[in-house]
Protein backbone atom coordinates (compact mmCIF):
# COMPACT_ATOMS: atom_id res chain seq x y z
CA UNK A 1 0.00 0.00 0.00
CA UNK A 2 1.38 3.25 -1.11
CA UNK A 3 1.87 6.00 2.14
CA UNK A 4 -0.09 9.05 0.74
CA UNK A 5 -0.28 11.82 3.13
CA UNK A 6 -3.19 13.81 2.90
CA UNK A 7 -3.59 17.05 4.70
CA UNK A 8 -6.11 18.18 6.35
CA UNK A 9 -7.54 21.79 4.69
CA UNK A 10 -8.22 24.35 8.01
CA UNK A 11 -11.69 25.14 9.23
CA UNK A 12 -13.70 27.88 6.62
CA UNK A 13 -17.04 29.41 7.18
CA UNK A 14 -18.31 28.26 3.71
CA UNK A 15 -21.91 28.62 1.80
CA UNK A 16 -23.61 26.18 3.09
CA UNK A 17 -26.79 23.92 2.68
CA UNK A 18 -30.04 26.23 3.30
CA UNK A 19 -28.20 29.51 2.55
CA UNK A 20 -28.54 31.75 -0.72
CA UNK A 21 -25.14 31.69 -2.82
CA UNK A 22 -24.04 34.89 -2.88
CA UNK A 23 -24.46 36.93 -6.02
CA UNK A 24 -21.43 38.08 -8.38
CA UNK A 25 -20.83 39.28 -11.72
CA UNK A 26 -17.86 37.84 -13.90
CA UNK A 27 -16.98 37.07 -17.21
CA UNK A 28 -18.67 33.83 -17.94
CA UNK A 29 -17.38 31.39 -21.03
CA UNK A 30 -18.97 29.15 -23.32
CA UNK A 31 -17.77 27.43 -26.39
CA UNK A 32 -17.97 31.04 -28.44
CA UNK A 33 -17.28 33.77 -26.28
CA UNK A 34 -17.26 35.41 -22.78
CA UNK A 35 -19.66 37.75 -21.43
CA UNK A 36 -20.26 39.76 -17.65
CA UNK A 37 -22.87 37.91 -16.35
CA UNK A 38 -24.47 37.94 -12.87
CA UNK A 39 -25.05 34.78 -10.85
CA UNK A 40 -28.71 35.89 -10.59
CA UNK A 41 -29.45 36.55 -13.90
CA UNK A 42 -28.02 33.38 -15.08
CA UNK A 43 -29.95 30.98 -12.31
CA UNK A 44 -33.31 30.01 -13.86
CA UNK A 45 -33.57 27.20 -12.53
CA UNK A 46 -31.60 23.85 -10.96
CA UNK A 47 -28.16 24.43 -11.86
CA UNK A 48 -24.73 22.74 -10.20
CA UNK A 49 -22.06 25.20 -9.62
CA UNK A 50 -18.67 23.69 -9.10
CA UNK A 51 -15.53 25.70 -7.67
CA UNK A 52 -12.16 23.65 -9.28
CA UNK A 53 -8.47 24.65 -8.86
CA UNK A 54 -6.67 26.14 -11.81
CA UNK A 55 -7.84 24.81 -15.13
CA UNK A 56 -4.80 22.63 -16.23
CA UNK A 57 -4.62 20.61 -12.58
CA UNK A 58 -5.57 17.30 -12.39
CA UNK A 59 -8.93 18.01 -9.96
CA UNK A 60 -10.20 20.55 -12.76
CA UNK A 61 -9.78 17.66 -15.64
CA UNK A 62 -11.30 15.11 -13.42
CA UNK A 63 -14.33 17.27 -12.63
CA UNK A 64 -15.20 17.82 -16.11
CA UNK A 65 -14.78 14.28 -16.70
CA UNK A 66 -17.16 13.35 -14.36
CA UNK A 67 -20.14 15.71 -15.44
CA UNK A 68 -19.48 14.45 -18.87
CA UNK A 69 -19.71 10.48 -17.37
CA UNK A 70 -22.54 11.04 -15.79
CA UNK A 71 -24.03 13.43 -18.54
CA UNK A 72 -25.10 15.85 -15.58
CA UNK A 73 -25.52 18.98 -18.29
CA UNK A 74 -28.25 17.26 -19.83
CA UNK A 75 -30.38 17.27 -17.22
CA UNK A 76 -29.41 20.91 -15.08
CA UNK A 77 -27.52 23.97 -16.05
CA UNK A 78 -23.85 23.27 -14.93
CA UNK A 79 -21.46 26.38 -13.95
CA UNK A 80 -18.14 25.93 -13.21
CA UNK A 81 -15.72 28.74 -11.30
CA UNK A 82 -11.90 29.07 -11.74
CA UNK A 83 -9.30 31.52 -11.32
CA UNK A 84 -8.16 30.77 -14.67
CA UNK A 85 -8.67 33.67 -17.70
CA UNK A 86 -11.88 33.04 -19.82
CA UNK A 87 -8.74 31.79 -22.75
CA UNK A 88 -7.85 28.99 -20.68
CA UNK A 89 -11.27 28.18 -19.71
CA UNK A 90 -12.43 28.67 -23.61
CA UNK A 91 -9.29 25.92 -24.41
CA UNK A 92 -10.79 23.55 -20.88
CA UNK A 93 -14.01 23.49 -22.88
CA UNK A 94 -12.59 22.84 -26.48
CA UNK A 95 -11.95 19.45 -24.65
CA UNK A 96 -14.31 18.86 -22.15
CA UNK A 97 -17.54 19.90 -20.11
CA UNK A 98 -19.76 19.74 -22.94
CA UNK A 99 -22.77 22.38 -22.21
CA UNK A 100 -20.86 23.86 -19.04
CA UNK A 101 -20.22 27.26 -18.76
CA UNK A 102 -17.30 28.38 -16.52
CA UNK A 103 -16.90 31.87 -14.68
CA UNK A 104 -13.55 33.55 -15.00
CA UNK A 105 -12.49 34.90 -11.39
CA UNK A 106 -8.47 35.72 -11.43
CA UNK A 107 -8.69 37.66 -7.98
CA UNK A 108 -10.41 35.27 -6.38
CA UNK A 109 -13.07 37.89 -4.55
CA UNK A 110 -16.03 35.19 -5.43
CA UNK A 111 -13.53 32.04 -4.43
CA UNK A 112 -13.32 34.48 -1.02
CA UNK A 113 -16.81 35.41 -0.61
CA UNK A 114 -18.08 31.30 -0.86
CA UNK A 115 -14.86 30.69 1.81
CA UNK A 116 -12.93 28.37 -0.50
CA UNK A 117 -9.85 30.32 -0.77
CA UNK A 118 -6.87 28.00 -0.51
CA UNK A 119 -3.13 29.15 -0.73
CA UNK A 120 -1.19 26.94 -2.21
CA UNK A 121 2.74 26.04 -1.12
CA UNK A 122 5.24 27.35 -3.71
CA UNK A 123 2.65 30.09 -6.11
CA UNK A 124 2.68 32.85 -4.29
CA UNK A 125 0.65 35.54 -4.95
CA UNK A 126 -2.36 32.99 -6.47
CA UNK A 127 -5.56 32.53 -4.12
CA UNK A 128 -6.91 29.05 -5.27
CA UNK A 129 -10.10 27.65 -4.96
CA UNK A 130 -10.63 24.38 -2.97
CA UNK A 131 -12.82 21.83 -5.10
CA UNK A 132 -16.45 22.80 -4.09
CA UNK A 133 -19.94 21.54 -5.38
CA UNK A 134 -23.37 23.74 -4.75
CA UNK A 135 -26.71 22.53 -5.80
CA UNK A 136 -28.81 25.46 -6.49
CA UNK A 137 -32.15 25.84 -6.85
CA UNK A 138 -34.24 28.80 -9.59
CA UNK A 139 -33.82 30.97 -6.28
CA UNK A 140 -30.41 30.40 -5.66
CA UNK A 141 -30.95 28.31 -2.37
CA UNK A 142 -28.24 25.92 -1.81
CA UNK A 143 -29.78 22.51 -1.89
CA UNK A 144 -26.49 20.81 -1.26
CA UNK A 145 -23.17 21.96 -0.57
CA UNK A 146 -19.95 20.08 -0.67
CA UNK A 147 -16.87 21.50 0.25
CA UNK A 148 -13.04 20.30 -0.08
CA UNK A 149 -11.97 19.19 3.82
CA UNK A 150 -8.95 17.83 2.27
CA UNK A 151 -5.70 18.68 0.17
CA UNK A 152 -6.71 16.92 -2.16
CA UNK A 153 -9.98 15.83 -1.90
CA UNK A 154 -12.57 15.09 -4.81
CA UNK A 155 -16.52 15.66 -4.52
CA UNK A 156 -18.61 12.39 -4.24
CA UNK A 157 -20.16 11.96 -7.59
CA UNK A 158 -22.48 9.27 -6.39
CA UNK A 159 -23.47 11.93 -3.47
CA UNK A 160 -24.20 14.54 -6.10
CA UNK A 161 -25.97 12.49 -8.42
CA UNK A 162 -28.50 11.45 -6.07
CA UNK A 163 -28.90 15.17 -4.87
CA UNK A 164 -29.77 16.22 -8.43
CA UNK A 165 -32.24 13.37 -9.17
CA UNK A 166 -33.73 14.60 -6.01
CA UNK A 167 -34.03 18.12 -7.38
CA UNK A 168 -34.25 17.54 -10.67
CA UNK A 169 -37.21 14.86 -10.60
CA UNK B 1 -30.80 42.87 -15.07
CA UNK B 2 -32.47 44.44 -18.45
CA UNK B 3 -30.26 43.24 -21.74
CA UNK B 4 -28.93 46.21 -23.53
CA UNK B 5 -29.94 46.82 -26.71
CA UNK B 6 -26.67 46.57 -28.73
CA UNK B 7 -24.38 43.57 -28.56
CA UNK B 8 -20.94 44.33 -29.60
CA UNK B 9 -18.85 41.51 -30.79
CA UNK B 10 -15.10 42.38 -29.46
CA UNK B 11 -11.66 41.15 -29.55
CA UNK B 12 -9.50 42.55 -26.55
CA UNK B 13 -7.26 45.00 -27.39
CA UNK B 14 -8.46 45.29 -30.80
CA UNK B 15 -8.52 49.45 -31.75
CA UNK B 16 -10.82 49.07 -34.18
CA UNK B 17 -13.27 47.45 -31.53
CA UNK B 18 -12.02 50.39 -29.21
CA UNK B 19 -12.82 52.92 -31.87
CA UNK B 20 -16.89 51.42 -32.04
CA UNK B 21 -16.24 51.57 -27.89
CA UNK B 22 -15.94 55.12 -28.11
CA UNK B 23 -18.50 56.60 -30.32
CA UNK B 24 -21.27 53.63 -28.22
CA UNK B 25 -19.94 56.14 -24.98
CA UNK B 26 -20.31 59.36 -26.86
CA UNK B 27 -23.40 58.58 -27.40
CA UNK B 28 -24.84 57.74 -24.38
CA UNK B 29 -25.87 53.79 -26.05
CA UNK B 30 -25.96 50.44 -23.60
CA UNK B 31 -24.23 48.15 -25.29
CA UNK B 32 -22.86 44.12 -24.11
CA UNK B 33 -19.53 43.02 -24.84
CA UNK B 34 -18.98 39.36 -26.47
CA UNK B 35 -15.42 38.63 -26.29
CA UNK B 36 -14.05 36.17 -28.91
CA UNK B 37 -10.53 34.61 -29.41
CA UNK B 38 -8.01 35.99 -31.57
CA UNK B 39 -7.75 33.43 -34.18
CA UNK B 40 -10.30 33.75 -37.10
CA UNK B 41 -11.15 30.03 -36.99
CA UNK B 42 -11.96 30.29 -33.87
CA UNK B 43 -15.35 33.07 -34.23
CA UNK B 44 -18.26 31.12 -35.44
CA UNK B 45 -20.67 32.68 -33.31
CA UNK B 46 -19.55 36.36 -34.43
CA UNK B 47 -19.53 34.83 -38.36
CA UNK B 48 -23.54 33.19 -37.19
CA UNK B 49 -24.90 36.48 -36.41
CA UNK B 50 -22.97 38.57 -39.09
CA UNK B 51 -22.22 36.55 -41.90
CA UNK B 52 -18.28 37.70 -41.57
CA UNK B 53 -15.95 36.18 -38.48
CA UNK B 54 -14.38 39.99 -38.37
CA UNK B 55 -14.54 42.05 -35.17
CA UNK B 56 -15.73 44.70 -34.42
CA UNK B 57 -19.58 43.22 -35.02
CA UNK B 58 -22.57 44.91 -33.44
CA UNK B 59 -26.40 43.63 -33.16
CA UNK B 60 -28.83 46.46 -32.79
CA UNK B 61 -31.93 44.63 -31.28
CA UNK B 62 -33.46 48.02 -31.57
CA UNK B 63 -33.56 48.34 -35.23
CA UNK B 64 -32.79 45.09 -35.81
CA UNK B 65 -29.20 46.16 -38.03
CA UNK B 66 -26.42 43.71 -37.87
CA UNK B 67 -22.98 45.12 -39.13
CA UNK B 68 -19.52 45.00 -39.57
CA UNK B 69 -16.02 47.37 -40.36
CA UNK B 70 -15.30 49.62 -37.40
CA UNK B 71 -16.08 52.64 -40.05
CA UNK B 72 -19.97 51.30 -41.08
CA UNK B 73 -20.70 50.65 -37.41
CA UNK B 74 -19.37 54.23 -36.44
CA UNK B 75 -21.47 55.79 -39.24
CA UNK B 76 -24.28 53.88 -38.35
CA UNK B 77 -24.26 54.56 -35.00
CA UNK B 78 -23.74 58.34 -35.37
CA UNK B 79 -26.69 58.61 -37.92
CA UNK B 80 -29.01 56.68 -35.91
CA UNK B 81 -28.44 57.78 -32.50
CA UNK B 82 -26.34 60.91 -32.65
CA UNK B 83 -27.30 64.55 -33.24
CA UNK B 84 -29.21 64.92 -36.24
CA UNK B 85 -29.95 61.60 -36.72
CA UNK B 86 -33.10 59.84 -37.36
Amino acid sequence: MVDFDVVSLPETDHVAEGDTAPDFTRPLVNGEYWEDRALDDVVDGPTLLLFHPMDGTFQGTYLYNTVDDHGWSDDLDVLGVSISTPYAHKRLLAERGDGVRIFSDPGAAVVEEYGLAHEIDGMTGITESRPAVFLLDSDRTVEYAWVASEHPEFPDAEAIGDAVADLVD
Amino acid sequence: MSDPQITLYRLQACPFCERVVRTLNELGLEYRSRYVEPMHSERNVVKRVSGARSVPAIVDRETGVTMSESANIVEYLKGTYGEGGA
